[in-house]
């Protein structure tokens, strides 16, 4: 930056923070290209989260439990509603569905794997159930999603569980994409569609619209499974009170929240940035809604969307949620945007920690990709491990912080045990401001 | 793709009209849809096709009748059915002597279903395989995200009908609505009467002798052949201009 001199001294050049360095590069980029960006990933951008609260711990009117010795239980059950054969975990920490295709196989199988060794779930995508990961899960969720790739009885039986998708948190309203450079001959084949064209999955389901048409399309998948498997419903969270009631409604075993900070496989970033709103906003809505219709733990509610730690597992649960569900820290374990891959990622004009161009399936890191060199790089077993171990440890984290809060369950964490650090998440968790007892709003 | 196999269809498919005399009758006054379901289910895919025939009574418009088959079974259905009869049908030929709800045969994967009367929307939506044969009109998005199914329609078929349809084919007697085949795929469509308009990347292609050859056969599955005269039929499929994006064509979007 050259700054010049003038008779009344420095000026130094000054950024606008409306058009900020962002915002100039994307008007350019778009000048040049004509088409909106398209990449993978979640929010970029801050927005409220669940950093913005805090435990408050034991004192002199709560009793901690040891952090070795006094049990602090992790179990969870979904799918209590209706289902002859409810979901059990280990621990309350899913892997999110996505898509083979999306992703590579061998991550596919490396999340089966480290899910299983940790006692969780896994999910199906958008493309289908593969014999890999339905061989290494030991409980499989299938995705019923509106492009329907894939859809078989057959599959649809040798699920655990059944996920239908009317949207998800990074772009509540859109459907999926894969484009061109990722529909190998095998994703083809899974989804019925030429090889090397830009897939654009509906964003609508084929055959209903609204709650009632639902109501009788889970009847029909229940009829199809013997009323066996639970019925997840997955969506972005939008308007979560009015949306949980209509799931509820509709008859739906679980609900899956997602918030706009959960990370797709490909989406417009206008979409991801500007579409839906923070987990953190959404999840008492939620809860409230199940609470009013007296199916609060009846109907369980999982949530993600930007879930790292053990402490937002926590919160989550705190504010109500049962369980929550994981993509992009999932990845991150397997071993995606790995810095020992850093020259690669520069080759691709960014760097370790900011890849997001899943869409391209160059993915160095052998995660987001179908070309067989790069997915090569991903050793199944090895990912698995390190997933089990990342699990494990959001695990441990949870349950210090249930213990120190004197829970010997993680489920006994409540809204009680928080406070808020700003004035907003105050209001979107009706959790009072730390050191207050204010409530914007209430 | 789309290559007509003769083989696909069998003689018991096309005969499934006749009904044997050991048919068990099923009447969903007394008995729930639940426990029928259950007991067409309860049949494995190495039944033999003559051993189990089914005549569902009263069916009264309840959903979900005869979802998810998984044998070559005949079930003949005496009146007017809900959303989703015939569901992921996997070899069974189900007769719906009425109209069928929102999405009959929705998924199916291979077994003939033939409607006598009308059929609501999304009739064969996202269907991979088998023959579904309506008599009357079907209404909107027939055909949505077909995947292989052939759907045969002897009177006309309502608006975004083959709407996003990747494979297999989708004739219709009569008239189609409006935006026929819009984002097809690879899907072919055949529509005898007048199509009020077509939709995103769908044209009309030229009817050669071998989509007449394709057709017939097809007809003949549904024992039409020599009912109609396959020359009078149109072709529409996708122009494929939207397979890859190119800003040129972002006004179709
Ligand atoms: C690579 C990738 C592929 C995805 N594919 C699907 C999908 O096929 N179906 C779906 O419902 N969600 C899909 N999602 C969204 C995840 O299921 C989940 O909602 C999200 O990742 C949660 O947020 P998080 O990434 O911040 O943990 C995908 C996410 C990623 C990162």
């Amino acid at each position: 930056m050259k700054t010049i001199e003038k008779a009344w001294g420095y000026m130094p050049p000054r950024r606008s923070a409306t058009f900020d360095e962002h915002a100039i590069a994307e008007i350019r980029r778009a000048a040049a290209t004509g088409i909106y960006d398209i990449r993978g990933g979640g929010t970029k951008r801050k927005v409220p989260h669940f950093d913005d609260l805090l435990f408050l711990g034991a004192s002199m009117s709560r009793y901690p439990l040891e952090g070795y010795r006094e049990r602090c239980d992790t179990r969870v059950i979904l799918g209590t509603r209706f289902a002859k054969k409810p979901v059990e975990l280990a621990i309350p920490v899913t892997i999110a569905g996505m898509s083979f295709g999306a992703l590579s196989a061998q991550a596919k199988e490396a999340l089966g794997r480290g899910a299983s060794l940790a006692g969780t779930s896994t999910t199906t995508g958008d493309g289908g159930m593969t014999p890999e990961e339905r061989s290494q899960s030991k409980t499989l969720i299938y995705q019923y999603l509106p492009s329907r790739y894939g859809m078989n009885p057959d599959d649809l039986r040798k699920a655990d569980a059944i996920e239908i998708v009317v949207g998800q948190g990074a772009k509540p309203g859109g459907g999926g994409m894969l484009l061109g450079q990722k529909i190998s001959d095998r994703v083809a084949k899974m989804r019925s569609l030429p090889k090397g064209i830009d897939q654009r999955s509906a964003c609508r389901h084929p055959d209903w619209t609204g709650a009632d048409d639902l109501e009788i399309k889970i009847l029909e998948l229940r009829e199809l499974t013997g009323w066996e498997k639970p019925i997840y419903l997955k969506m972005g969270a939008s308007r979560p009170y009015y949306d949980v009631a209509l799931a509820v409604k509709a008859g739906a075993d679980v609900v899956v929240l997602d918030g706009m900070q959960g990370g797709t496989a490909a989406t417009q970033d206008v979409f991801i940035e500007h579409v839906g709103i923070p987990i953190l906003s959404a999840i008492r809505s939620a809860v409230r809604s199940l609470q009013d219709l007296g199916m609060h733990r009846k109907v369980q509610l999982i949530v993600s969307g930007g879930i790292r730690s053990g402490a937002d597992v926590a919160k989550a649960l705190a504010l109500g949620a049962d369980a929550v569900a994981i993509g992009t820290a999932a990845l991150i374990a397997l071993g995606d945007n790995d810095p020992r891959y850093e020259d690669d990622y520069r080759a691709l004009g960014t760097t370790a920690g900011c890849y997001d161009d899943w869409h391209e399936g160059k993915d160095p890191a052998g995660i987001t990709t179908q070309d067989p060199a790069l997915s090569g790089r991903l050793d199944p077993v090895l990912a698995g491990r390190r997933l089990a171990n990342y699990l494990r440890v959001v695990t441990l984290e949870a349950q210090t912080i249930a213990r120190a809060c004197g829970k010997s369950r993680l489920h006994n964490l409540e809204p009680e045990d928080l406070v808020a650090l700003t004035v907003e998440a105050a209001a979107m968790t009706r959790i009072p401001l730390a050191g207050t007892d204010w409530i914007p709003g209430l | 793709m789309n290559q007509i196999d003769i083989g696909k269809w069998s003689q018991r498919d096309l005969n499934m009209l006749r009904t044997s005399s050991d048919t068990r009758e099923i009447d969903l006054l007394t008995t729930s849809v639940r426990d029928l379901n259950a007991t067409l289910q309860a049949f494995g895919s190495n039944t033999r096709s003559d051993e189990a025939s089914f005549r569902v009574l009263t069916p009264n418009g309840a959903h979900a009748i005869a979802v998810g088959i998984d044998a070559p079974l005949n079930v003949e259905i005496a009146g007017h059915v809900g959303y989703y009869c015939g569901g992921m049908n996997k070899c069974a030929s189900i007769i719906i002597d009425g109209n069928a709800g929102q999405g009959v045969g929705e998924n199916m994967m291979s077994g003939v279903i033939h409607v006598k009367g009308d059929a609501s929307q999304c009739a064969g939506a996202t269907a991979h395989g088998g023959l579904l044969l309506i008599e009357g009109n079907a209404s909107a998005r027939c055909g949505i995200s077909m995947k292989g199914i052939d759907i045969v329609v002897k009177g006309g078929i309502g608006h975004l009908s083959g709407f996003m349809g990747q494979t297999g084919r989708l004739v219709a007697f009569g008239d189609a609505g409006e935006a026929l085949g819009d984002s097809i795929y690879e899907a072919r469509i055949y529509v005898r009467g007048k199509v009020e308009s077509l939709g995103a990347d769908c044209i009309e292609k030229e009817l050669r002798d071998e989509h007449r050859a394709e057709l017939f056969a097809l007809l003949k599955q549904a024992d039409e052949a020599h009912k109609a005269d396959v020359s009078e039929f149109r072709r529409y499929g996708s122009a494929r201009k939207l397979y890859n994006f190119h800003i040129d064509n972002a006004g179709a979007y």
